[in-house]
């Protein structure tokens, strides 16, 4: 069995050194019968002249490749700008789109083997590294040696993948083209789902995040089968992520509808209210109608109803994306949270922050939207708004922060103090919930693996060890807490609305009265 | 205003620290020598199995004590003097007190064994002991535990965290049979030893041999047979720590003597916690316990009783819980090792073997007396309640489910075993449905 484990690991980490040597790869020359399909007519002449020197030239890598091409776009615009021909400047993605089509070698020969090689090898080393535990370990709680682990103590392992998946998204989001040779890798599954379509740095990023959230959604399986709760909730995650985030809207491009996911919901889905958004669901027919309204209907009857009776665990825990790489591939973080006071007053600031620059933004998209206009009170909402919404939250913040920092600030970066559905959420849990989490009389031993495997952050200790339900807005109910409890003393339930308040009884001593508890805040 | 003043930073200590402060605005200062601030020695052995740092044990945050004007002293008290009303340190300095409050807590027994301060050979119950586990478990393959209480078991589960074989010497037949009915101890005895543990019961000490540079080399036990070893944890109890008060005029038997309002021989002297010892009954209580909620309740107490009401250290019924490897066990009243003669008692267990309950009552009364429970989580606040009520077992358990406190989705057991009670106690007609 262990020797089943090792077999495993070797073969996963073959797979990931070949996908990061993939990376490598690649000759890049661009052609003029490239230039001539891939530009649109009414930019080749003015792009030719400048373009024409690079026809031939071979690239080693999409680096100086894909600097090259957009070094010549710019060019070209700057000129157009200085002579302030607005109309003609190119805002196409060329960078990308001739970087693909100029890519040459082993990847584009082999991709289904590669594809083979590193996904289905990578499942299968996965696996045998996982699925043995089952029969190597009793079921329980095995936190064993996490602290004295490079990975989950951001030791080398983990700051080595911090930075990894860090410049992984940097690239994601604003260099598609230099990791052209992994969008390439992915094809042959993008064309299986849709054969006339093309694989983006989008669709590479959606099927990397369901690989994880899956794979690891497994492991998660495997480390909590003691828990029904876990196992159902996992379960839940993995199917929302891999039908409704992946599957589904690709299915539904297919069949010429709107790419939707049906579980995502703004203030999350900040480009839901954009004009462009709105214009391309209502005309598409009574799907896109029926589309529009349930992404509304959502969080304004969704959220707060589901949240009443279930807490906010219903979405973070259960059904969302985020939280679903959290729960899964973020689990080995969990203990990295900050649990002090500052981090949460932080946490308060940061989260609620967030929130009110998505409710102005989508305010002065939608005044535009219904307005027709493209400015509130004189200033550019594009420029003003939108941009800078998703440049700083939607791309650095719940990408490259979010993700990106799960080895060095635990797993819920993003959730905890960013997300404005989060926020939204936790009102409704704090103020109208009967969800709370409760403690068990005067069994606390406050030995604090409470606190430290919760992934928010919150000191549940604080509460356990005085006896008090534990009402926190940002609490997503994964349960972990509880079953981490060695003493029994943690419970997670929606009930009877009154005393979810109640005062702090820790049972103990006859007519020992509890002076008034200061508040922690 | 007065000068508090109180020894030892453990839960009694910090509780009645923090109580004080929350009723008064009395001066307190805490003195320990063993760490700075106050951290769960519960959950010390999570430390060295990689769950949790140091820090993550410390229940507050450091800049707490300060903000509550806690003075916290990190010295060893070497002597007291209850007539001048003033404390000789260690580092030479003293501190005079209005009040003084002993939390003293315990030490670990040593029963002289041969061989017993070898290198190697240790208990735990202090930081300091954890830090020590640490050096000399290093390169350590084989090690011996002596003692099948709650802190060997610990111990146990710790050395198996760093893959270490651990054999465990327990005097009695199962493990911890001087506490568990026969029933539960052979279930968790069959347990342990899923985990791979040797577990070899009726089992004594008899020496431990070193090896040329005073290390530990092997164990012997009292029917001649050597284990090898290169680490031996010695968890055979603890006792109050008294040393402090040997010249104080602080009457000590075991522990700290006191009355119930927990004050000593002497006026303005209480104790609190491991290291007392009731001179007075308290039905199913000993008269020194040694558990994380005794110290906490009796620091709530002596606060109330320092700031405003004299109060009685009046806990209500007994109740406990630790965790063995993978079962959780709590316990509320009283379920003796041995069933008495005017008592009952019914017992459950699940097929996997990891879930049972234990229920005892009053044989003519029918009232509850106590209940066992293992891998399954009970509310508290109701056994509390029905303890204190005296409800029969017939309530109890008709009322079970409603106890209930596991988490949402899992198994309940509540119905078979009720039906399994009815089926066991044809003689006795239950009304439960
Ligand atoms: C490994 C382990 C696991 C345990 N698990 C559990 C459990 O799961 N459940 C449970 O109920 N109980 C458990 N216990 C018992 C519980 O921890 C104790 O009952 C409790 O901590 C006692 O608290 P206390 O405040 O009375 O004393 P302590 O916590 O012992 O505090 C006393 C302090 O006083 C200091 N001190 C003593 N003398 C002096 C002096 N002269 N000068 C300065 N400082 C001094 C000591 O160094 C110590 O820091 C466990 C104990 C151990 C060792
Ligand atoms: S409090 Fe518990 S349930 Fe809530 S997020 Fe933290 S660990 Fe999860
Ligand atoms: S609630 Fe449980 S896990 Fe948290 S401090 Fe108390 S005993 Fe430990």
């Amino acid at each position: 069995m262990k020797a089943l484990r090792s077999i495993g690991l070797v073969l996963f980490l073959f797979s990931f050194g070949l996908f990061l040597g993939l990376f490598f790869v690649s000759d890049y020359t661009l052609t003029k019968e490239i230039f001539e399909t891939k530009v649109k007519t009414e930019h080749q002449e003015s792009l030719r002249p400048t373009v024409e020197s690079l026809f031939g030239k071979k690239y080693s890598t999409t680096f100086s490749f894909a600097n090259a091409i957009a070094r010549v776009i710019d060019q070209v615009n700057k000129k157009f700008r200085q002579e302030q021909q607005w109309d003609k400047v190119i805002y196409d993605d060329y960078t990308a789109i001739l970087t693909k089509a100029s890519t040459s070698g082993i990847i584009t020969e082999n991709t289904a083997l590669l594809f083979f090689l590193v996904f289905g090898v990578g499942v299968i080393g996965a696996l045998l590294f996982i699925l043995p535990k089952v029969s190597l370990e009793l079921p329980g709680i095995k936190n064993n040696g996490i602290f004295h682990h490079a990975l989950n103590n951001r030791g080398w392992i983990g700051v080595l993948i911090g930075t990894l998946l860090i410049v992984f998204y940097i690239m994601i989001y604003f260099y598609d083209a230099y990791i052209m040779n992994w969008i390439i890798l992915v094809e042959p599954l993008k064309h299986w789902i849709y054969p006339q379509s093309e694989s983006s740095q989008w669709f590479l990023y959606g099927f990397l995040y369901t690989f994880a959230v899956l794979v690891m959604g497994v492991r998660m399986l495997i480390k909590y089968r003691h828990s029904k709760y876990h196992i159902v909730r996992t379960i839940s995650v993995m199917f929302f992520q891999l039908a409704f985030a992946f599957l589904i809207p690709e299915i539904l491009v297919r069949l010429n509808q709107p790419y939707f996911d049906f579980k995502n919901m703004w203030p999350l889905d900040y480009d839901f209210f954009d004009a462009w958004h709105i214009n391309m669901l209502t005309s598409a027919g009574g799907l896109g109608i029926f589309m529009f309204a349930w992404g509304i209907t959502l969080f304004v009857v969704g959220v707060p109803v589901f949240v009443y009776f279930f807490g906010k665990r219903w979405y973070c825990s259960w059904v969302c994306g985020c939280g679903a790489l959290a729960e899964t591939a973020g689990d080995p973080f969990r203990q990295l949270s900050d649990k002090s006071l500052k981090a949460w007053k932080v946490e308060r600031w940061l989260v609620h922050g967030v929130l009110v620059f998505a409710v102005i933004m989508t305010a002065g998209v939608l005044h535009n939207f219904i307005t027709g206009t493209s400015t509130v009170f004189g200033l550019d909402t594009y420029t003003y708004l939108r941009r800078p919404y998703g440049f700083m939250i939607g791309a650095v913040f719940s990408g490259v922060v979010g993700t990106g920092f799960y080895p060095l600030m635990g797993n819920r970066v993003w959730c905890r103090f960013g997300c404005p559905l989060a926020a939204y959420l936790g009102f409704v849990q704090r103020f109208k919930s009967k969800f709370r989490i409760t403690t068990n009389g005067g069994q606390c031993i406050s030995c604090g693996n409470c606190s430290t495997y919760c992934e928010m952050g919150i000191d549940v200790r604080w509460y356990a060890q005085r006896g008090q339900n534990i009402i926190r807005s940002s609490c997503v109910g994964c349960g972990v807490c509880s079953s981490v409890c060695p003493r029994g003393v943690l419970n997670l339930e929606s009930k009877d609305e009154n005393g979810r308040f109640g005062q702090p009884v820790l049972l103990g001593n006859n007519h020992v009265s509890m002076p008034e508890i200061k508040s922690v805040n | 205003m007065r000068e508090i003043v109180i020894i030892g930073n453990g839960i009694a200590g910090i509780t009645a620290a923090r109580h004080i402060r929350k009723r008064s605005e009395n001066k307190i200062t805490v003195i320990s020598s063993e760490t700075k601030h106050f951290f769960s020695r519960t959950a010390l052995m999570y430390v060295y199995m990689g769950h949790m740092r140091y820090e993550n044990i410390k229940p507050y945050e450091d800049w707490f004590w300060k903000k509550n004007r806690i003075d916290l002293v990190n010295d060893h008290v070497k002597d007291i003097s209850t007539t001048e009303r003033v404390l000789q340190l260690e580092s030479g300095k003293t501190i005079a007190y209005d009040i003084l409050i002993i939390a003293t807590g315990s030490k670990s027994n040593k029963f002289g064994w041969p061989g017993q301060d070898l290198k190697g050979v240790q208990g735990l119950y202090s930081f300091q002991d954890l830090e020590k586990m640490e050096t000399n478990t290093e390169n350590v393959q084989r090690a011996v535990i002596v003692g099948g209480g709650l802190i060997g078991i610990e111990m146990v589960e710790m050395l198996l965290s760093r893959k270490i074989e651990v054999t465990l010497l327990i005097r009695e037949n199962s493990f911890w049979n001087n506490i568990l009915p026969d029933q539960e101890s052979r279930m968790l005895s069959k347990h342990i030893r899923e985990h791979h543990v040797d577990l070899r019961t009726k089992t004594e000490l008899e020496e431990i041999l070193s090896d040329d540079n005073g290390n530990v080399k092997a164990v012997v036990t009292k029917g001649g047979a050597q284990i090898d070893c290169q680490f031996v944890g010695l968890a055979v109890g603890v006792s109050p720590n008294v040393d402090v008060l040997k010249n104080s005029g602080i009457e000590t038997r075991r522990g700290v003597l006191v009355n119930e309002y927990l004050e000593t021989n002497i006026p303005d002297v209480y104790a609190i916690g491991d290291c007392v010892e009731r001179t007075y009954e308290l039905p199913g209580r000993k008269s020194i316990e040694q558990v994380w909620y005794t110290g906490r309740m009796m620091g709530e107490v002596v606060a109330q009783t320092i700031c405003t009401t004299k109060t009685k250290y009046e806990p209500g019924p007994w109740f406990n819980s630790a965790k063995f490897f993978d079962i959780e066990f709590q316990a509320y009243g009283n379920v003796g090792n041995e069933l008495q003669l005017d008592e009952e008692e019914f017992y459950w267990e699940h097929d996997g073997g990891k879930k049972a309950i234990h229920f005892v009552w009053n044989k003519n009364s029918k009232i509850i007396l106590g209940i066992n429970v293992f891998g399954i989580r009970l509310r508290h606040e109701k056994f509390d309640r029905w303890l204190r009520e005296q409800k029969s077992i017939h309530f109890v358990l008709q009322n079970l489910e409603s106890a209930n406190f596991d988490p949402e989705l899992f198994k309940r057991h509540e119905k078979e075993i009720v039906e399994d009670f009815e089926k066991s106690m044809f003689g006795i007609k239950s009304t439960v449905a």
